[in-house]
């Protein structure tokens, strides 16, 4: 079994695809940028920035379902927000008893928890839209468009290149151990040992797979030098953006904008 | 599922961009400083050995052990990374990490990046090192310093990283703060020692079978000086502010004055951590700074005084 499910990215020729992979990352960060400026309680604005964001799904051939079912993965840290619905001060929503407690959900408290939710909701929909339709090669020349250090983007593309073969590692490991059945999956049975000794145990295959990866970077840097590396990182000049994407850019940003500008005129 | 988000990551949304902006700036500059530094210490080594580092972290996440009741016990790394790599290159391992995670898996926003980085490379890596550092310094260069070392350096840069989320959070306005700290420590006090026992665990085996990894590169200590007092500044720090934050009348402490209920928030629900307030000091503020710092120093003394047991017997 091999680990390539792990990428989030899904080939396709929709105009989504074939944008420019700079103006897309820089489109997808001020969209969440955006959303996250926008003020508590600006719900039109929400909805607007949503069915904007579901459009390009669409347009993007990915389905909105497969990226509302991606898009769960983030839900846990909602809990986070959840108990601002008790806490913060306002007109009281409604009123019960628990056990001698007096629980009180008051209105701004339910506001600012939806508007929380519905926010990290829409900006994760636009982070998953990047990553499944950008390769990372494509990423990086967005990365290096957007100045973070070469040396810093060069040490990403190695990470990329080697995650597959140390997860599938990962994977082996997990099966042998499975195999003398360190763990099961048995109801009932219970694992092998104690908490420590299963610690331990998971604690020495972390181990093995780090001392691998350090002979392994070994290798792979004697590769390189072999291959006349010689520390310099080049990259190929990036070429320069089509006037349509620059446009698309432009005319994109100054629809944040606008839709930022009236969310903080009306609702803040 | 293989991969499982751990709640350390902030997804966008929940920070306020004040406090999303500085925190990437503070990342930034830390960065930047080990780029430089990793630089000159590895020179051309550095891309592959980083990047092959930070892949084996993303992978060694997936490893996982039954803890109790269908929970598992997960590794973040921050500690492991920063004992074999030394902390200026485990702080671009966990960006990189962190990156990646958020990038391409959508764990951890992407305005709210500069804050996981924070968190988990920064507060994780300073943490790891001045604990590892000290409790071998203490052990003498005995061998249990590297394993105890190792363990409470896992477990501090999970509790620690915990509280600067949830302040975090709370300074955002997401998360009122005497719910969010103690429930993210409580948490993370329990998470941590899977941690500690997932880092104990890879010591002992690196120890066996590669000891040249462990035993070399503390002779360089001195030129770490500044990451070390940064850890002890972020823990004490971290430490002291959380339970502030968390004893200001806002929140649920708020409502219950107003319901005038208070003497029933003594209940048990609202006990599990009590309100850290110093007995005979009227300003509660300067009460719980210094509750804060007498339970850092209790802890602290307890630690070393067990070290030092241990180290005479």
């Amino acid at each position: 079994m091999h680990i390539h499910f792990l990428d989030p990215f899904r080939e396709g020729d929709s105009p989504v695809h074939s944008l420019d992979p700079r103006v897309k990352f820089i489109l997808v960060v001020s969209f969440i940028f955006t959303t996250s400026l926008t003020p508590t309680g600006a719900w039109p604005v929400y909805l607007l920035l949503l069915s904007l964001v579901l459009s390009v799904e669409v347009g993007s051939g990915l389905g909105i379902g497969y990226v509302l079912k991606r898009a769960l993965l983030a839900l846990p840290f909602v809990l986070a927000a959840v108990p601002l619905v008790l806490t913060l001060p306002g007109d009281p929503l409604f009123t019960f008893t628990l056990g001698s407690l007096t629980v009180t959900i008051t209105q701004p408290g339910v506001e600012r928890f939806l508007s929380i939710a519905f926010k990290s909701w829409i900006s994760v929909q636009a982070a998953i839209l990047l990553a499944s339709t950008t390769s990372f090669p494509d990423l990086l020349t967005a990365m290096r468009a957007v100045k973070i250090p070469s040396l810093l983007v060069s040490i990403f593309g190695l990470m990329w290149r080697y995650l597959f073969v140390l997860a599938d590692e990962a994977l082996r490991l997990l099966r042998a151990r499975q195999a003398r059945s360190g763990q099961t999956d048995r109801p009932g049975l219970k694992p092998g040992g104690s908490l420590s000794w299963r610690g331990r145990v998971a604690g020495g295959m972390a181990g093995s797979l780090f001392l691998r990866a350090f002979e392994r970077s070994d290798r792979i840097y004697m590769a390189m030098v072999a291959r006349g590396y010689d520390g310099e990182v080049r990259s190929t000049p990036l070429p320069a953006l089509q006037p349509g994407s620059k446009l698309l850019l432009s005319a994109s940003l100054l629809l944040f904008l606008v839709l930022l500008a009236a969310a903080i005129l009306f609702w803040s | 599922m293989l991969y499982a988000p751990t709640p350390m990551h902030i997804p966008d949304g929940f920070l306020s961009i004040p406090v999303s902006l500085v925190m990437w700036c503070i990342s930034l500059v830390v960065i930047g400083v080990a780029v430089r530094r990793v630089g000159r210490e590895l020179g051309e080594r550095q891309v592959p050995l980083m990047g092959v580092l930070a892949a084996a972290i993303f992978a060694g996440q997936m490893l996982n052990f039954t803890v109790a009741g269908g929970t598992s016990g997960h590794l973040m790394g921050a500690a492991i990374a920063t004992i074999l790599l030394g902390p200026w290159a485990a702080v671009l391992v966990l960006t990189t990490v962190v990156g990646v995670q958020a990038l391409i898996f959508q764990d951890g926003g992407l305005v709210a990046l500069g804050a996981n980085i924070f968190n988990m490379g920064v507060v994780g890596v300073a943490v790891s090192y001045f604990v590892y550092q000290t409790v071998r310094k203490i052990a003498g260069g005995r061998t249990w310093g590297i394993f105890a070392g190792g363990f409470l350096a896992a477990w501090f840069s999970i509790v620690i990283a915990s509280l600067a989320v949830a302040l975090e959070l709370a300074l955002s306005g997401t998360s009122p703060a005497n719910i969010a700290i103690p429930t993210m420590a409580g948490i993370h006090a329990l998470i941590g020692i899977g941690e500690g026992l997932i880092t104990l665990g890879a010591l002992s085996f690196i120890y066996a079978s590669r000891r040249d990894l462990l035993t070399s590169g503390q002779s360089n200590t001195a030129n770490n000086l500044s990451v070390w007092v940064g850890g002890l500044v972020i823990a004490i720090s971290l430490a002291v502010l959380a339970p502030l934050a968390s004893a200001q009348p806002d929140g649920l402490e708020w409502v219950a004055e107003q319901r005038g209920f208070l003497d029933l928030a003594q209940n048990p629900v609202f006990n599990i951590i009590p309100d850290y307030v110093f007995p005979g000091i009227s300003n509660e503020a300067l009460a719980t700074i210094i509750a804060g710092i007498i339970g850092a120093l209790l802890v602290f003394s307890v630690a070393v005084g067990l070290a030092y047991a241990r180290r005479r017997s």
